[in-house]
């Protein structure tokens, strides 16, 4: 799976906006959990400890919101792309 | 000998420093640009000073970090420093508090946390372990939270024994007496104008500081209400005549001269703001049973307020006080507040200062 990050966690992927990710399993927290293995401080930006999206952080299954589907819990067709966006807040 | 500021802004961290004896400052930042600084601590017990913040990085969460060169490099736990264990289903809302405990005890760092829990670090901070007396007591799930988040925000543990005794917004005092493992509420005598009868626990108190002489000696800075104990938290009276306002969020004792102590008083409930728009520290050299405004130096005109944490001591033998705004000014005074110069202004809200002295 290919995952997409803003620039600003581009750091914590090692300077990279875009990673190939193999689930540990076919879900978006399969693949964050693959994530965290690699990268573990880049996941908890992206979830919390208890394993839901942080609240200003949207993730996009092949361009279609999360949220708006299973959360995490969202499957992963092979070759999915997974993009994380920041949402519009704060001041 | 160098004096350092620590100041933790909405949107990053300043450092500040004096070579003169506190007389003037030069300012030093923004560090960690663009991320919540809510807790902030300069552990002096180590080698290198370590400052260390907890911060809110925007969209991405909270987090503790810490710098072991006055913030030339900044570094987090991979796993994160505080973590929720599964079985709680909680999450890390907020760094609220951190807390170097005593040089006896080098590595004890303590951690007050949003949602209500107390965290105890044996490595400097790098990673702490969840008080699962304070969270799984009977009365946590009717804590409720006040405007700013239900959080433990005062954490003092005591010098000569295992006693620690935490504050909460809401919630009150809690006070352990064998190591962090029990607690009771110790909230006897101070108010609650937001409930109908005064109760065992659930009291809005914004902060607590220990007097010099005595660590069972404390005095509280309440949502209404100014109060000392004398025996540890087990009773509180109002210390509150003379002050212009009883509301206001943080309450500093001096390290080194017993009884004195210093509040900056708020016209409230809905105003929130310095009485006339004076800005002022009014300071008690009697524990509470008289107060003398001074401040000169501090702004008239001055339509903000001081938040729980952006006030603080220093340890000169002549006690140094630092105050910051929520429009992002910081004073400091080298005279127990007497005199204050300015530190800096234009900065984000100030949400937390603290002070040390570096050899």
């Amino acid at each position: 799976m290919q995952l997409v990050l803003p620039g600003s966690l581009a750091d914590l992927a090692g300077g990279v906006r875009e990673l190939d990710v193999e689930p540990a399993g076919a879900t978006v927290a399969g693949l964050l959990d693959a994530l965290a293995a690699r990268h573990p401080v880049l996941e908890r930006r992206i979830r919390d400890e208890a394993g839901a999206l942080r609240r200003f952080v949207n993730v996009y299954v092949d361009g279609e919101d999360v949220r708006w589907q299973g959360g995490p819990a969202t499957p992963l067709r092979d070759g999915a792309v997974v993009q994380v966006l920041p949402s519009v807040a704060g001041g | 000998m160098t004096d350092l500021l620590a100041i933790g802004t909405r949107k990053g961290l300043w450092l500040a420093r004096s070579e003169d004896g506190r007389r003037s400052w030069t300012l030093d930042g923004p560090h960690l640009l663009s991320q919540e600084v809510a807790a902030v601590s300069i552990d002096t017990r180590r080698a290198s000073p370590r400052v260390l913040a907890g911060v809110q990085y925007g969209h991405w969460g909270p987090s503790v970090t810490w710098s072991d060169d006055l913030g030339g490099s900044w570094h987090e736990t991979d796993s994160g420093a505080i973590r929720f264990p599964a079985d709680t289903g909680a999450a890390l809302g907020r760094v609220w508090q951190l807390r170097p405990d005593t040089a006896a005890r080098p590595d004890v760092v303590w951690a007050g946390c949003e949602p209500q829990s107390l965290w105890r670090s044996t490595d400097g901070g790098c990673s702490f372990t969840l008080v699962r007396g304070l969270w799984d007591h009977p009365h946590r799930p009717t804590w409720e939270p006040g405007a700013g988040g239900g959080a433990v925000h005062t954490v003092l543990p005591d010098p000569d024994t295992g006693r620690v005794t935490v504050a909460m917004s809401t919630g009150g005092v809690y006070v352990s007496d064998d190591g962090a493992t029990g607690w009771r509420p110790h909230n006897r005598g101070i108010s609650a104008v937001f409930l109908p009868e005064p109760p065992e626990y659930g009291q809005c108190v914004h902060k607590v500081a220990a007097d010099a002489g005595d660590p069972r000696r404390m005095y509280a800075q309440n949502h209404f209400g100014v109060f000392r104990t004398d025996d540890g938290g087990a009773s509180w009276i109002s210390i509150a005549d003379g002050l212009p306002a009883d509301f206001g969020f943080p309450v500093a004792a001096s390290p080194s001269t017993p009884g004195t102590a210093w509040v900056v008083p708020l016209v409230a409930d809905v105003q929130r703001v310095p009485p006339d728009g004076r800005l002022r520290v009014h300071r008690t050299r009697d524990a509470g049973s008289s107060w003398t405004e001074v401040g000169e130096g501090l702004p008239d005109g001055s339509w903000t307020a001081v938040l729980r944490d952006a006030f603080c001591t220093d340890d000169h033998e002549r006690t140094g006080l630092y105050l910051g705004t929520r429009d992002g000014c910081v004073y400091a005074s080298a005279d127990e507040g007497d005199t204050f110069t300015t530190v800096a202004e234009h900065l984000p809200d100030v949400l937390v200062v603290r002070a040390a002295r570096l050899p």
